[in-house]
């Protein structure tokens, strides 16, 4: 129980953000729409109270007089009629900015969403099912939409016929102004309940649908491997309990809005016959001076009193079905981005023939890292090598379970250090150390013996070059996705990056060239050809430092032979470290480490370990029967 | 197209039809109410007669709670029916999509599948409860109201049947503009998720090379784009409800004026006039809704739509009419064959392979990335079928077999690999769903992984996320 307020108070607050989102630029437009919202409903309200009117004040007299003269209600009407018009424009201002508000708001909601995702931590997507994040910008967002499109305004427009006649009500009788409050609070009691009960349900049909959402996306992307293991019927299976997961909670998310509509106007309804007995009984003694005539005019009162509260009581499935929306959209807003604390920043660089360091926009290919030294105030600068340290450094991912121990590691700039090992040994980690995806429990990684902590990650990670396990590709050419590595590089460069990466040859066997598009992650590539590409990538990034993961692992060894020649090319005069299953790739690195559950057991060059007879040995010597 | 959807409803057939049902005891009570409350304030309150108010508001009473009981039960069934209905047609879409070629799924891409499936099929829900429950609503309040006013005066009543005119001509002009709109919209939006989904699974390349800038600039164009096309659809339906207002005001003014020269000529009494009055208001107020609900089924018709072309969508491979589910032998045979991935291009990724292998060998097969080799493999396990020739398992057409039967005999470790959402052991269990934990620890140790598996944190039982 002690859980229930809290969860309610956030719920306010979600509103509010929202509606903070919403006003945050468009506060004026928004103040026009209420301002068209009133006109509209004042001149509705004219076209209700026209009847009496026309027949008090114009149809009576004619009656009683022999010659009728329809002049008067001639110009009657036409007044009439530039008032509604005013309305019918008015309305539609305010649905059509509505329109710009609600798209504009909802653009902007994408894009900081966008934006945030992009600056969170890589173990954020560790952690969470892609279709999960998916379903975030697919069915959360889109309940907002409705929010602010619908049920804001009617909201807006409800409040004002609930204040005008609330007004009138006191005026004509205040006991019987009373009854109606105290039914129309009942009727606030009960679509309480209701909502809330609703509300429960709509937050689980939420979580139930990014649950349908993601396994479909999974299923999806893996639907090679169900084919292949012939999964279909466990596929279905599965998806079917999710599937009925979601009708249950969608069901009863629906049952009770819908049944909130009858409820209230039922409530009303016996609200009007409460004041009717109780007006006849005060008007029939003559009490607080209720007269029959005014009696009828407040029971229609009535009416119109209790309707929009039925109304906005209607609109409350949405409401509720966008707060659970926007609950876990703001929970995603809401994530810590990731830290960055680094102040040595890379710039590009200008050198005379002393030695002297200056900075530049232009592009010179030189780059330095700038100090600034906050104690005295000055700049120094520091050529960038590609040297990288690793001292002591231990490593978690949950903080509990030690992943890494103990690893030191010296890359003097332009040396080749291989790592080896058995699945899981922890190689891929230690690169993943190096341009900081995670951050390390213990001990201390230099590059060009600045403490990583203390460099900028964007420029530290532009520093280096990276290769990854999986390739992935963007949708756009094929040359957009070489140039992936350096926005500003030219075609010529990017070709020249495909040629030293070897994959040039069959860039221009493809369709269009290099102009080809790519779909789907490059699905209409073999798995080496989307390597090649991603070797080209960091070609054209030309980093001082690089991380090749496992990238000629699918590659044929005509391709890899070919590929080698490039990458020696390419590792000329930069830091690389290599993670290579093929244990003749790393042959002729200066320094080759054998991981095994965390910790370097061997280290040394091929001949060095060959000599000892230890593990990489058994390896080398292993893999050559195998292979 | 609507029968093929009038299918999905299925086992709720009866909730579909209760609801309507149910929706029309309701209106019923609604229509009478007034009438009630006319007595009440006739009979009662001017006649001064305090025993006719507690008997006419009794009465009022009681078909409150009818009106709330029939009102209740049309709720229930219709959220049962409409969300019954979105299950069958989630479970009818998914298990279709299971048999989609690859080259079926290309066409739709997957975010778009995953859309089709969720936002879509929402749409289409709400659409459907809309329709058995608060479409029934206004035509009956329609019919009702009109013949009233036929009654009182046919005379005046040709007002309504023109205006009734022109507010459907304009309703579909606009409704027609808003379709071709939201078309575009919903193939904009399919981008855009798109992009999102790449960025989400690439994010490792994004952040390596610093491009979160680079994707947000590109992400902020797509998602200004998208919104513009939206602002313009949603402005055709900003048409609506002032079209509306425009028609129902002409009315009152029409009939104030007509209306008039009828009292006075005597034709029609005061009373009868309010009464059309109000009559109006019912029939302006039943079609306001109808409106509502046209924009609602104008809304998800583009959904609509969109799930229809996955249901029609015909599986590039199909099983052959009287399968064959056994398979003699492993021997495989190449019969000329020649695959292009898109027919008709001449792109042949195989050309002319003609190769017999017998039962029990094992063959090598070696040459540069792009040469074929997955393409080869692939066709075995008849994931694609040849453009050209045929390729044979055990003596017999791929196409002959069952594709259950053939792809149970045929094993495949694919080049990259995924893994699902779950526990290691589930994951494992992929290839034999009954293989018992000793049986999948053994296989481990086969493949000597039991080393990594038995250092991450609950062994067996870790639960990996997607990849």
């Amino acid at each position: 129980m002690s859980t229930k307020p809290k969860k309610q108070k956030m719920n306010k607050d979600v509103l509010k953000r929202i509606l903070g989102y919403m006003l945050k630029n468009y506060k004026w437009q928004f103040l026009l729409v209420v301002i068209c919202i009133i006109v509209t409903a004042v001149c509705t309200l004219q076209s209700t109270l026209f009847t009496r009117t026309l027949i008090d004040d114009y149809i009576t007299p004619m009656l009683a007089s022999g010659s009728p003269d329809y002049g008067p209600l001639a110009k009657r009407l036409v007044q009439l009629a530039g008032v509604l018009l005013i309305g019918v424009i008015t309305a539609y201002s305010y649905n059509r900015i509505m329109v710009n508000i609600s798209q504009g708001t909802m653009e902007r909601l994408r894009v900081d969403l966008f934006t945030h995702m992009e600056s969170l931590p890589i173990k954020y997507f560790d952690t969470h099912a892609h279709g999960d994040i998916m379903s975030v910008y697919t069915n959360d967002v889109d309940t907002l939409r409705q929010l602010i499109g619908q049920s804001i305004p009617q909201v807006i427009n409800s409040t004002m016929t609930i204040i005008t006649t609330f007004t009138s009500m006191v005026i004509l009788n205040i006991p019987l102004t009373i009854v109606s409050v105290c039914m129309v609070m009942i009727m606030l009691k009960v679509s309480g309940q209701l909502g809330g009960r609703s509300r429960g349900y709509f937050i689980s049909q939420q979580k139930d649908l990014g649950a349908v959402n993601g396994y479909i996306e999974e299923m999806l992307t893996g639907q090679k491997v169900v084919k292949v293991f012939n999964h279909e019927k466990k596929a279905i299976e599965d998806f079917d309990k999710l599937n009925g997961n979601l009708r249950e909670s969608a069901n009863n998310a629906n049952k009770y809005a819908n049944i909130m509509m009858p409820v209230m106007a039922n409530i009303g309804n016996i609200s009007y016959v409460l004041c009717a007995v109780i007006g006849a009984a005060l008007a029939l003694r003559g009490y607080f001076g209720l007269t029959l005539g005014t009696l009828v005019s407040f029971l229609s009162l009535n009416k119109s009193f209790s309707m929009p509260v039925t109304q906005v009581s209607n609109q409350i499935a949405s409401i509720i079905s966008a707060m659970a929306g926007a609950e876990r959209v703001f929970r995603m807003m809401d994530e810590p981005s990731e830290f960055d604390e680094g102040y040595v920043e890379l710039v590009r660089i200008e050198e005379d023939a002393q030695g002297n360091i200056t900075e530049t926009d232009r592009n010179t290919g030189k780059w330095a890292w700038r100090h600034p030294h906050k104690a005295e105030g000055t700049v120094t600068y520091q050529r960038l090598q590609g040297k990288v340290n690793m001292y002591n450094v231990d490593f978690s991912y949950d903080g509990k379970k030690t992943v890494l121990h103990d690893i030191s590691i010296d890359a003097e700039p332009g040396q080749k250090i291989a790592f080896v090992g058995s699945t899981g040994a922890g190689k891929t980690t230690i690169t993943n150390l190096i341009n900081r995806f995670y951050d390390i429990a213990d001990g201390k990684i230099r590059y060009d013996d600045i403490n990583i902590n203390k460099i900028r990650k964007q420029d530290l990670r532009r520093s280096l070059g990276m290769v990854l396990q999986d390739t992935h590709l963007f949708t756009g050419t094929v040359m957009e996705n070489i140039r992936y590595g350096r926005l500003d590089a030219t075609d010529e460069e990017c070709m020249e990056a495909a040629m030293l990466a070897r994959a040039d040859s069959f860039i221009r066997r493809l369709p269009n060239g290099y102009n080809t598009m790519l779909k789907g992650d490059g699905g209409n590539l073999s798995q080496g050809q989307r390597q090649l590409l991603a070797i080209a990538r960091c070609a054209v990034a030309n980093p001082p430092a690089m991380i090749l993961d496992e990238a000629t692992s699918s590659i044929d060894s005509r391709t890899e032979k070919m590929v080698q020649e490039g990458m020696d090319a390419l590792m000329e005069g930069r830091t690389t470290f290599v993670i290579a299953h093929r244990l003749s790739t790393v042959r002729n690195s200066d320094c080759i480490m054998v991981l095994e559950q965390g910790r370097i057991i061997e280290r040394g060059t091929h001949d060095e370990l060959i000599e000892k007879k230890g593990r990489y040995y058994q390896l080398y010597t292993g893999s050559q029967i195998t292979e | 197209m609507i029968k093929r959807f009038l299918q999905e409803v299925g086992e709720y057939k009866r909730d579909t039809i209760l609801t309507p049902i149910f929706t029309a005891a309701e209106v019923v009570m609604e229509v009478l109410i007034p009438y009630v409350t006319a007595m009440i304030i006739d009979q009662g309150i001017n006649a001064g007669d305090m025993n006719a108010v507690l008997k006419y508001g009794g009465l009022m009473v009681i078909m409150a709670f009818c009106s709330l009981f029939f009102g209740f039960q049309a709720g229930r069934h219709a959220a049962a029916a409409a969300t019954g209905f979105a299950k069958n047609l989630r479970a009818d879409m998914y298990r279709h999509i299971q048999e989609f070629s690859f080259s079926n799924i290309d066409k739709f891409s997957t975010a778009g599948l995953v859309t089709r499936m969720t936002t879509d099929v929402t749409n289409v829900q709400n659409a459907f409860q809309m329709i058995i429950r608060i479409a029934v609503r206004p035509p009956l309040m329609l019919t009702i109201s009109v013949i009233m006013c036929f009654v009182i005066s046919p005379d005046l009543s040709t007002i309504f049947l023109v205006a009734i005119a022109v507010l459907a001509f304009a309703l579909i002009i606009i409704m027609m503009n808003a379709m071709t709109t939201f078309n575009v919209v919903f193939t904009k939006y399919d981008a855009l998720n798109a992009s999102v989904q790449e960025n989400v699974s690439a994010i490792r390349v994004v952040k390596a090379f610093v491009r979160e800038d680079h994707e947000n600039s590109k992400f902020k164009e797509a998602a200004g784009n998208l919104k513009k096309l939206f602002v313009k659809a949603e402005s055709i339906i900003a048409f609506n409800n002032p079209a509306m207002m425009l028609v129902v005001y002409g009315c009152i003014i029409a009939l104030s004026w007509f209306g008039a020269h009828h009292v006075v000529a005597k034709t029609i009494t005061t009373g009868n006039l309010t009464s059309m009055f109000s009559y109006v208001m019912s029939i302006l107020m039943s079609l306001m809704m109808l409106s509502m609900v046209f924009v609602m089924i104008t809304l998800s018709l583009a959904s609509i739509k969109r799930i229809y072309e996955v249901l029609i969508e015909e599986p590039d491979l199909k099983d052959p009419a009287q399968p064959v589910t056994e398979v003699a032998d492993g021997s495989i045979d190449f019969n000329h064959v020649s695959f292009a991935y898109r027919q008709g291009t001449g792109d042949n990724v195989l050309k002319d392979i003609d190769l017999h292998i017998h039962s029990g060998e094992t063959i090598g097969i070696l040459g540069p990335t792009g040469s074929g080799k997955s393409t080869f493999v692939s066709l075995i396990s008849r994931l694609y079928d040849a453009t050209e020739g045929e390729v044979c398992v055990g003596g017999r057409n791929v196409k002959d077999y069952a594709m259950e039967t053939l792809r149970d005999k045929v094993s495949v470790v694919l080049q990259n690999n995924v893994l699902f959402s779950g526990t290691i052991l589930d994951n494992l269990r992929w290839g034999n769903p009954n293989a018992s934990e000793e049986e999948c620890i053994a296989a481990c140790r086969l493949a000597c992984a039991d080393e990594f598996i038995d250092r991450m944190p609950d062994g067996y039982n870790t639960h990996i996320e997607q990849g």
